[in-house]
């Protein structure tokens, strides 16, 4: 295919956006830990920038993506060698070094959006490690499953424009796996551990709405109608599930709560991600408030089953993730693109598919996470010690404090 | 010489500030601080999960005043941190055994 000069300088920008939604999410997580774990927390985020892009270079992109087998890719594409050919089963009109670059973004925020399941008990070091390991064998795989054209998932017909099988709930099904093996925070659920900062969840989530655009509209690989249709769809269904998850929370509470205005957003931003290009605007709507809803009540159950899942990566990205996937069964229409969903006389083909491709993505992301975690823990462990976590990880992992505490002056 | 100190709504520290330098105290010390009285806490609600908040953010003043101001002062306070919610505060005294300038080393009443 020729290269497009239009197409290839939207990817670039995309690539960009998507980057920014990391730093996004360390500030929407960092504003929800309390105050002596948040440079922790930005701290987790920002390694996994480094250990990511610095992996996909040495042969994950070429593990993801490379190669005509079906379950992972091969190392021919090892540090970016042989880039001049096109990843495996691709045809695109962009040069390939920028289809691995806006693949890298994903490959980065998505083992940073476990570090809000883990919060504030993880040693440094585990995390570096962990991630490393976790974005080899499991992002590479289910990554080559579903985005990868070679891929079983792929073959099958499952659709995933941007992510929400790969991205979110793979992170949100592995999180649970870390969260089972770390185990509680010490005095959780008893002691309750408020936001310090929720105008930093705020902002962290403007930011993440923002790079969504690069996300999801970026994933059409092109400057087209169907990125059109993706950027218009991610927003809709943003806005709605804004709107949803406010609603139960005045019913259910009698407030609605800027945390929730931001948790709404962010759910509706999981659950539209692997159906904004095969969606229409109305079924956005749809996708978005069903997505409000469900996640606003998801989060409860952590309190329910008594596992620490801190920031609540299980209720709105393996839910939302989830909810996103199978929706598209309902609400995928030709006439945007891919296949017809129950609503669009497609039948019930389309959705048995989704829900192979989610029961395969979920089961093998939380049985291999948990296997790594078990072992890491087992070997070097995962933890930091009971002292530590009360001083908290600012100060006893990184020798640093986020704020002067303004005990000379009135605030 | 008496040690007052009160503990008061945040928001009423300008009045009381204003109310105690006209009645001309020679100096205050205000320091942030948390608890509970028959206020008891108030309820906060992220995400659903509803949190007790017990100790809730107070001002601490301490103010030293020689015997004969100490009564009219602890009034002034009281006045002025009054908003007849519930809440406001509490206003003690205790006896102040010595006290020392320190660039002067003056000591007592002289001190303060």
């Amino acid at each position: 295919m020729q290269i497009n000069a239009g197409d290839t300088a939207w990817i670039i920008v995309a690539s960009a956006l998507v980057l920014l939604m990391t730093p996004g999410l360390a500030f929407f997580y960092g504003g929800m830990v309390r105050s002596k774990n948040v440079l922790g927390m930005l701290a987790q985020n920002y390694v996994t920038m480094g250990v990511v892009s610095v992996l996909w270079v040495l042969g994950v992109y070429s593990l993801a993506f490379n190669g005509k087998n079906s379950l992972i890719g091969n190392f021919h594409q090892f540090g970016l060698a042989h880039m001049g050919e096109q990843a495996t089963g691709f045809a695109l009109t962009i040069p390939p070094l920028v289809f691995v670059a806006f693949q890298l973004m994903f490959a980065i925020i998505t083992p940073a959006l476990i570090t809000g399941g883990i919060a504030d008990r993880m040693k440094f070091g585990a995390w570096i490690i962990f991630s490393g390991v976790w974005l080899i064998l499991v992002y590479a795989p289910i990554a080559h499953w579903v985005f990868s054209p070679s891929g079983w998932l792929f073959k099958k017909g499952a659709e995933d424009f941007a992510g929400g099988t790969v991205v979110h709930a793979n992170a949100g099904a592995a999180a649970l796996a870390v969260i089972l093996v770390l185990g509680k925070r010490h005095g959780w659920p008893k002691e309750r551990m408020r936001p310090h900062n929720v105008p930093f969840v705020l902002l962290g989530a403007g930011l993440l709405w923002f790079g969504w655009f690069g996300f999801n509209a970026g994933s059409a690989l092109a400057a087209n109608n169907l990125s059109a249709y993706a950027f218009v769809n991610t927003n809709t269904a943003t806005a709605a599930a804004l709107l949803g998850w406010l609603i139960v929370e005045k019913l259910r509470d009698g407030h609605a709560t800027t945390l929730g205005a931001a948790s709404g957003a962010v759910a509706g931003l999981v659950a539209i991600t692997p159906a904004c290009g095969f969606v229409s605007p109305l079924g956005s709507i749809a996708i978005g408030l069903a997505a409000g809803v469900v996640c606003a009540l998801a989060v409860g159950l952590k309190n329910i089953f008594k596992f620490d899942d801190a920031l609540d990566v299980v209720g709105v990205h393996l839910v939302g993730g989830v909810l996103g996937a199978l929706l598209i069964g309902f609400f995928g229409t030709k006439a945007i693109n891919g296949a017809n969903g129950l609503f669009y006389h497609g039948g019930w083909h389309l959705l048995g598919i989704q829900t192979i491709c989610v029961l395969a993505a979920v089961i093998y992301s939380f049985v291999a996470t948990y296997i790594i975690a078990f072992v890491m823990d087992k070997t070097i462990g995962l933890r930091i010690s009971q002292e530590q976590e009360y001083q908290g990880m600012d100060l006893s992992l990184h020798s640093e404090t986020a704020y002067e505490t303004a005990s000379g002056g009135l605030r | 010489m008496k040690l007052i100190t009160a503990i008061i709504k945040p928001y009423k520290i300008d009045e009381v500030k204003e109310a105690l330098q006209a009645f001309g105290i020679a100096g205050m010390t205000v320091s942030e601080a948390s608890g509970f009285g028959r206020q008891r806490g108030h309820t906060e609600v992220y995400r659903g999960a509803e949190y007790k908040i017990d100790l809730i953010p107070k001002l601490r003043l301490e103010v030293i005043v020689d015997d004969k101001d100490a009564s009219a002062v602890i009034d002034t306070i009281v006045k002025a941190a009054n908003s007849g919610s519930i809440g406001d505060g509490k206003v003690w005294s205790i006896p102040v055994e010595e006290i020392v300038r320190v660039r002067t080393g003056e000591r007592g009443p002289d001190a303060i």
